[in-house]
Parts: C-alpha cells; structure tokens; sequence
C-alpha cells in the first residue's frame, strides 16, 4: 500500500478536480486534490488510493515506469507486488470518459 | 518469471556488480559483525524477498523490516471496533488489506460471514460513494495507512461528506515507526531505511530530526532492485562514518519540503496522537485521529461503540505464540517463529504480519519462506 504507480494523464475534467489517466492501457479517472503541482494531458503522476500524490517530473518518467511495466508483465499469479500495483490501478474511478 | 527477474535485476549488470562490490567493501570497512539496518517499508521488502537481494548482501550485513506496515501494527481493540460497528448494522468500508486483520476474537471477514455489511475497497472515494447511494445507511470508513493513505482520507473529508458517512481512523504516522525502534534497548538498530513513496508526502526533511536525535542515519530509498541496493551502500557508508544524516536517494519522486497541498490537507484534519501498535507497544505519537473540529464525522464519536459485545472472553492460545511484536521490533525473522508456514499462513493468519501484503511473515512466506539465501545450504 506504499507503492505509488505512475500513469500518463490524458485529460482534465472542466471543474479541474480530476483527471483521466492511463496505466498501463487501462483508464482511471484519479482526483487531483493532493497533486503536488499542477498537472497537464501528457504529464505523468503517481496515483496512490485513487489520487495524484505528485507530478513526476519529465525528464524522470522512463525511468520510473520500467519497474512496473516488468512487474505487470513477469508477475507470477499471487505475485505480491503486482497484485499492490494492480490494486492501486483499481483505485481510479472506472469507466470515465474524458 | 526467473529469467526476466534476473533480466531486471541486471538490467544494468555492470552497476548492480559494482554495487554489490562497494557494498562488500563498506562492511568489511566497518569490522564488526552484524552491521544491522532497518527498513520501514512493507514495500521494500517485498523488493528486497521478490528479486533475492539479501544474496548480495554481505554475511556480516543485516537488512531488516521494522513496523513499517501499518495494517499489522494496528491493534486488536482497533479490529474489534470495527467489527463491533458492522455488527451493529453499520456498513464498513475498507482497504483489502485490514479484512482478515485478527481482532480479539473476530475479524472483518468473519463480521462479513455473520452477515455485516463490510465492503472491501480501493479508494476512500469509494466509500464516500456508497454513502451517497445508500442515505439510509451508515457508512463507517475504517481507515488504515501511514501520512501518503492519510491525505487522501483528508481530502474526501476537506472536500464535503455526506452525513452518513464517518471515518474511524487507524492511520499511522511514519516518524514513530523508527522512533519506536530506536527507543528499544534490545534492539541495536544503525541506520534505516525511509519509504520512498511515504516521504513524497512528507518530504525528507521530517527525517532530520530524527537522525540528529538518535545518532542513526536514514536514507531514502526507491523500489527498484538497483534503487534499493545502492541506498543500502550509503546508509552503510554514512554508519561507517558515523554521520547521522538523512540522504534523498529517490529525488525523481522526493523532495526535501514534501507535497505541501497534501500537507497542509493532512493536518488541517488529523492530529498525532498516542496509541497502540500491535504486539510492540504503546507509542506515544503514533497514530493520526481527526481532530476535534471533525468530531462529527468521527465514528469513536459518532457511535456508541460495544466492543464488548464482540471481544472473546477466551483466550487465543495460538495467538499468545505469535512473535509478530518481536519481528516487527527486528529482534526475529519471520522464519524464527514455530507458528511460521504451518499454523500461521496467509489463508489463515494468527498474527497480523502474516495478512498483509506489506507483512513480512506474508512476503517471507509468498517468496518461498526463507529468502535470506545465504542461510540455506
């Protein structure tokens, strides 16, 4: 529950309370309430319990991304870390549209 | 699964290799053995177990999780008012973790078999949402997580709740996990390891104090195997040295000041306050309740809670050997403990390091029960 995972913001509601953003190809709709810097379509943040916790900077995001993308694709069944991930994934509002 | 593991942990051979090398040569630097650290993070040691780094520790080294996992230091009288609360009809939200949680004789799952309504969920704001769809109903979130879950429990709050929804808090405040570590004579921990993720939050500056205080140095480490492996070279680096410093080894996702919206959330709702945490003691600050201002949406308040209607009167034998307080403290191994993979397992768990998935009992356990290679053979 520690592990934040970065996803790629695609679109802004009009009221600016949240976002639609992509993990890994599945869409979340995450709240911007505690992002730590205002956020654009084509940033990457870190969502923790369904919410932007930071805007990751730029220059950082490859980086930050491959060890959830090996997780996500090696992880055996019952693998603890990607079942976290996946959990924080499920944390976004389903089905928005942005 | 092997062969790409090692593909991540190699991804940059040459790196890891030196690592590993400059790791060997600051403990041997040291001349004493065990040179002993501790992490925090229920996180890092799944890292640490999931791609077998304690391999590449040295002998004379001891990596070790503390009460870095919320869910397992909250206390049973925590789980039972839960329970209570379902029991007397109101519907519990929770994060997955804290359902098998042991209270005194129940738990949230069981409260769920008896035909309370509990609901697993992954966001606060889900809770919020079941209570907007259901105003007949009381809606009791049952919080748990350190500072980084704790602003997301603020921000729903700051936000506006409808008013059948209520929250009982068992939120953790980082700082007192190492506090309460440091502070124990048995325990002669060197240096520690911060949670990358939390510290996004907090900011690495909280741990300043902390350092100069108790002469122990703390770096912030990442999760990648490679993240973990060379903020365990500074730590040791910085005990050789004898500098009680905190180093910032994760500066893409932690600053010094920290996530000051969030920050400014988190406390505009919660207090520290003292408590009790599972199996190791009470801890003077603790834990994160609201604070008076929202004594209207706090479910200790809300509520008459009668935790005596659901506490056994009988005692737990098997629960009386778990030595989830001991491994916690860093004084046992999960794999030290008689109850460990037999009567103790993750799909009936005694002790509350063996629920989570952030449980060093249940990481020990899914990675193959002893994954501290260099004690086999």
């Amino acid at each position: 529950m520690c592990l934040g995972v970065p996803g790629k913001v695609l679109s802004i509601s009009e009221d600016g309370l949240s976002a639609q953003v992509d993990f890994f190809g599945v869409r979340r709709e995450l709240r911007l309430d505690i992002v730590d810097e205002p956020v654009q379509p084509g940033d990457y943040v870190l969502n923790h319990v369904g919410f932007a916790i930071r805007r990751i900077p730029p220059g950082e995001v490859q980086e930050t991304l491959a060890l959830f993308d090996q997780i996500l694709k090696e992880a055996a069944a019952g693998d603890l870390m990607a079942e976290d991930v996946r959990g924080e994934m499920a944390a976004g509002k389903e089905g928005g549209r942005g | 699964m092997a062969s790409s593991s090692e593909e991540l942990k190699f991804r940059d051979p040459g790196k890891a290799r030196a690592l590993t090398e400059a790791l060997a040569r600051e403990v041997e630097a040291i001349g004493r053995s065990p040179v002993s650290v501790m992490h925090v993070c229920g996180s890092h040691e799944q890292a640490i177990a999931r791609f077998g780094l304690r391999a590449a520790f040295p002998r004379a080294l001891d990596v070790i999780m503390g009460p870095g996992c919320p869910v397992c230091v909250t206390d049973t009288p925590e789980v039972d008012e839960a329970v209570a609360l379902a029991a007397q009809g109101a519907r519990v939200c929770t994060y997955g973790d804290m359902l098998r949680l042991p209270g005194t004789s129940k738990s949230l799952a069981d409260a769920q078999a008896d035909g309370g309504k509990v609901e697993v969920i992954y966001s606060v704001s889900q809770a919020v949402e079941l209570a907007k769809q259901r105003p007949a109903e009381q809606v009791v979130f049952f919080a748990s997580g350190f500072e980084t879950t704790a602003v997301a429990t603020a921000a729903v709050i700051l936000a506006g709740v409808p008013e059948n929804f209520s929250v009982l808090s068992s939120h953790k405040y980082v700082p007192a996990a190492m506090d309460v570590v440091s502070e124990m004579e048995e325990t002669n921990i060197e240096g520690f390891i911060a949670a990358g993720h939390a510290a996004t939050i907090t900011g690495w500056g909280i741990f300043e104090p902390f350092a100069r205080r108790t002469g122990a140095p703390v770096v912030v480490a990442g999760f990648e195997p490679l993240d973990v492996l060379a903020a365990v070279v500074e730590l040791v680096r910085l005990v050789r040295l004898k500098r009680p410093e905190v180093m910032n080894c994760y500066p893409r996702c932690v600053s010094k000041e920290g996530n000051r919206p969030a920050l400014e959330k988190l406390w505009k709702v919660f207090d520290v306050v003292g408590g009790n945490w599972r199996g190791i003691a009470r801890v003077p600050r603790g834990n994160l309740d609201l604070k008076p201002e929202w004594d209207h949406l706090n479910a200790r308040r809300r509520f008459r809670i009668d935790t005596a209607a659901v506490g056994g009167a009988e005692r737990n034998v098997l629960a009386e050997r778990c030595i989830c307080g001991s491994i916690m403290s860093g004084l046992a191994k999960p794999s030290d403990c008689k109850l460990f993979g037999k009567e103790c397992r993750p799909e009936t768990p005694v002790g509350a390091c063996m629920v989570s998935s952030e449980g060093a009992c249940k990481i020990w356990h899914v990675y193959g029960g002893q994954p501290d290679l260099r004690e086999v053979a």
